[in-house]
């Protein structure tokens, strides 16, 4: 387009600031979330994740290390010192502090405060006090101050540890994890196969009442699996699977056929002609070329079936709970966890966050990872 | 049995059992049925290549007509019987109780107002970002970025958002972006900009655009001697322009209403609870993720248009607008269709984010949600299968549409 005449440059710099926006307000929400993951429940309800990227600036109030038994008596002058941060957790860079709740940025980091009758305390940068006075000033209860400190950006790996490893019942991802996995796998590999075969005989094999079967794959492509929840559901308690793995790989399989047929009979429909008449003449039987020609060049279509079936039954919430979650509760899959976690612990963010990540990692390096295939069965799986 | 093994158990059985059935029934068919020699060999060969398609299809026959096929007629008997009469015809009465239901008719008018404005704004979105990832260096790494929603579930999708509109009370620091956003507005001259100059103007230039667009529709038309794609096209161009006319008028009354409107300024607000807007803040989180989708196709085809019929529309002078709108549109609005069509069909469906979000409180209920209710939580088989079918009944135009297009690619 550059090189036509009549197209201006400026028009560039506009595209280029229209796309930034674009895409910053697509990831933006997601990126929230990932940080929110890394952060500690005070940080997430104290303040909103963006503000996490940036360094800080947190007014807390602290009290200096009990004087009755820590203060040290030098040349009759009693002093207490001490570290707020080492004694009561936080850190950061210390900006200004005070003695008083209405003036808490009174002093800089190093100024000896004058508390009258010789009391003197002083805060430095990095949370080191000094408290001297006589007997009677430095005992009861230690000194209050205020103390405003910058500190840098700070993530932790606790959330995941939690998640992943400890927490209870409810929290702890790891047994959804892997059933999400035993859900996933065979659901996407079943498919394949049975798909493969009848896409072969659709695409390449003559025989009556063949282009009503793919008017019919075409239309069963879009019939919403709502319809099938109950009736299947009493076909599965009737011939004795019940709710359980094995109906749910099922129905996923089923589920999954339309489009695998259709994307994988579209495919190999144009594969070349010539290479398939060949081995004919050559003898070859149809099943022989099946799996030695035809499967081996269709492995894009396949990996594209592959990852449509691979991030929808991940991804899947209906299925999962029409089909495998009973009561027991011991086959919950991700999603189901991340939606009952929503309603017990919806304000718990960092629980949350790294849940829902967490179940979100896997699909995402998938969908990175094999980007090329996916958009290409995109192309090819939408009815033209 | 430990559920990985028996994960394990099942691929081997199942895709073993698969390859062995069908080389299995190939050597049967070939060597036992119609072996291809002895005095008939010719003709054993005939039926064996007869027959052996059939083997091949057999499977998958069986699994679609068996998840698909048979629950569409069961679910249909479904909803004309009642389960506490065990299983007795009752005709439409199932029928009759849902559309008694208040409840039902917000799912129904929910989901109607989702089917125009989330395929609407992901196809526009879509089309957006194809063309503007399309000229530039790191258009491709734009694209996986707005396309990575794909990949994430609704669920997953639902928490994302559900942290954008999150609340908290005023005295605190608000958590959620939009709440953020929205607190930094007294109702100032920037709030004035930002909140009814800056809608107005999108709202207006939306009015435009959707005004240039049915217009462009329905001009072949309104003058017959232009051949338009022809007749099959008519009633698509006059839906288009009366949708368009429509879409013109909403803007111009939801401009008026925005100058009227007084905001609740400085206070936080509980974005899923506002009544008929919540449904909104609901269907972003649809086209955040279709957006992508849409994207892909539409960049794909836009990269398919022949270079020549732009350069000679900018020859003959034509200015961006008009080479988009004139040109590039035309020739990918049978891609646009089926883009419209694909996600019309994810949001008929769409269960998960509703489910997830609000589970249809504050009148956000869709059919879909609606359905799982009656199914799953009121036992309500027979309303249930009811709604079912009214899904269904709204997906058959696309189904049939499908299928006819299907058809006519292959003759």
């Amino acid at each position: 387009m550059d090189n036509i005449a009549g197209s201006k440059s400026s028009l560039g710099w506009v595209v280029q600031i229209c796309t930034v926006l674009l895409v910053a307000l697509w990831i933006f929400p997601t990126v929230g979330l990932l940080v929110s993951s890394f952060r500690t429940a005070d940080q997430i309800s104290s303040s909103g994740w963006w503000a996490a990227l940036f360094p800080s600036e947190q007014s807390q109030r602290y009290r200096v290390a009990d004087p009755d038994e820590n203060r040290s008596n030098v040349d009759g002058v009693y002093v207490v010192e001490g570290n707020f941060f080492a004694e009561n957790g936080g850190g950061g860079d210390i900006k200004s502090w005070g003695t008083s709740s209405r003036e808490i940025g009174a002093y800089a980091p190093g100024e000896v405060a004058d508390l009258g009758d010789g009391e003197t305390f002083s805060v430095d940068a990095e949370g080191n006090y000094v408290w001297t006075g006589n007997d009677e000033q430095i005992s009861g209860r230690g000194q209050r101050a205020f103390v405003t400190a910058v500190s840098p950006p700070e993530f932790t790996f606790e959330n995941y540890k939690t998640i992943l490893f400890s927490g209870t019942a409810g929290d702890n991802m790891t047994k959804a994890f892997f059933n999400t996995l035993t859900v996933t796998i065979p659901a996407t590999v079943i498919p394949i196969v049975v798909a493969a075969f009848a896409a072969y005989a659709l695409a390449w094999m003559d025989f009556p009442g063949r282009a009503l079967l793919i008017a019919i794959i075409v239309g069963l492509l879009v019939v919403p699996l709502q319809l099938a929840l109950i009736p299947l559901l009493s076909l599965h308690v009737g011939i004795g699977i019940g709710k359980g793995y094995l109906g749910t790989w099922l129905a996923h399989t089923g589920f999954g056929l339309p489009l695998a047929i259709y994307l994988l009979r579209n495919y190999m429909v144009g594969l070349p002609r010539d290479i398939i008449e060949n081995a004919k003449v050559d003898g070859a039987t149809d099943f022989q070329i099946f799996t030695k020609i035809i499967l081996p060049l269709s492995f894009p279509a396949l990996a594209s079936f592959a990852i449509f079936q691979f991030l929808w039954t991940w991804n899947d919430l209906l299925v999962a709970k029409v089909f495998l979650i009973d009561s027991t509760g011991q086959t919950t899959v991700m999603t189901d966890q991340i939606v009952n976690l929503l309603g017990t612990r919806g304000g718990n963010w960092e629980i949350l966050a790294t849940a829902a990540f967490v179940s979100i990692a896997v699909p995402l390096v998938v969908f990175f990872a094999m980007q090329k295939y996916l958009v290409r069965g995109l192309l090819a799986g939408s009815v033209k | 049995m430990n559920p990985a093994l028996l994960g394990l158990i099942t691929i081997i059985a199942g895709v073993g059992g698969c390859i062995g059935y069908f080389y299995l029934s190939n050597q049967f068919l070939d060597k036992v049925l119609f072996p291809a020699k002895g005095p008939n060999a010719g003709q054993n060969i005939n039926r064996a290549n007869m027959i052996r398609p059939w083997l091949f299809l057999f499977p998958a026959l069986f699994a679609l007509g068996l998840y698909l096929a048979y629950p569409v007629f069961e679910t249909l008997r479904l909803s004309l019987t009642d389960r506490d009469q065990g299983g007795a015809f009752v005709g439409l009465e199932n029928y009759q109780q849902m559309f008694s239901e208040p409840k039902f008719w917000e799912a129904l008018s929910n989901n109607m107002l989702w089917l125009i404005v989330v395929p609407a704004a992901a196809t526009a979105f879509g089309l957006l970002a194809a063309q503007l990832t399309d000229r530039i260096k790191w258009g491709s790494v734009a694209k996986s970025l707005i396309f990575m929603p794909m990949a994430i579930s609704f669920v997953g999708a639902a928490v994302i958002f559900k942290l954008v509109y999150d609340t908290r009370p005023v005295d605190q620091n608000q958590i959620g972006i939009l709440n953020a956003v929205w607190l930094q507005f007294e109702g100032g001259v920037g709030s004035f900009l930002f909140l009814k100059a800056l809608p107005a103007l999108i709202l207006a230039s939306f009015a435009g655009i959707v005004a240039y667009v049915g217009w462009i529709f329905i001009q072949p038309i309104a003058n017959r001697n232009d051949e338009g794609g022809g007749v099959g096209f008519v009633p698509l161009r006059l839906f288009v322009g009366v949708a368009a006319l429509y879409l013109v008028w909403l803007s111009v009354k939801s401009l008026a209403g925005l100058f009227v409107f007084n905001f609740p300024y400085g206070e936080p607000q509980t974005w899923l609870t506002i009544p008929f807007w919540n449904s909104f803040f609901l269907m972003v989180v649809l086209i955040w993720i279709q957006t992508g989708f849409a994207m892909v196709i539409l960049s794909a085809a836009l990269r398919g248009i022949p270079e020549e019929t732009i350069e000679a529309a900018i020859v003959d002078g034509a200015n961006p607008l008009q080479v988009f709108f004139k040109i590039k549109v035309p020739q990918i609005m049978g891609t646009i269709v089926v883009v419209w069509t694909t996600i019309t069909l994810v949001v008929l469906k769409v269960f998960d984010i509703v489910f997830a979000m609000s589970n249809g409180q504050w009148e956000t209920q869709v059919l879909a949600n609606y359905m799982y209710d009656k199914l799953f939580r009121a036992d309500e088989w027979g309303v249930g299968s009811a709604s079912a079918i009214i899904i269904m009944l709204l997906v058959s135009p696309i189904l049939i549409w499908n299928v006819y297009n299907a058809r006519k690619e292959m003759k």
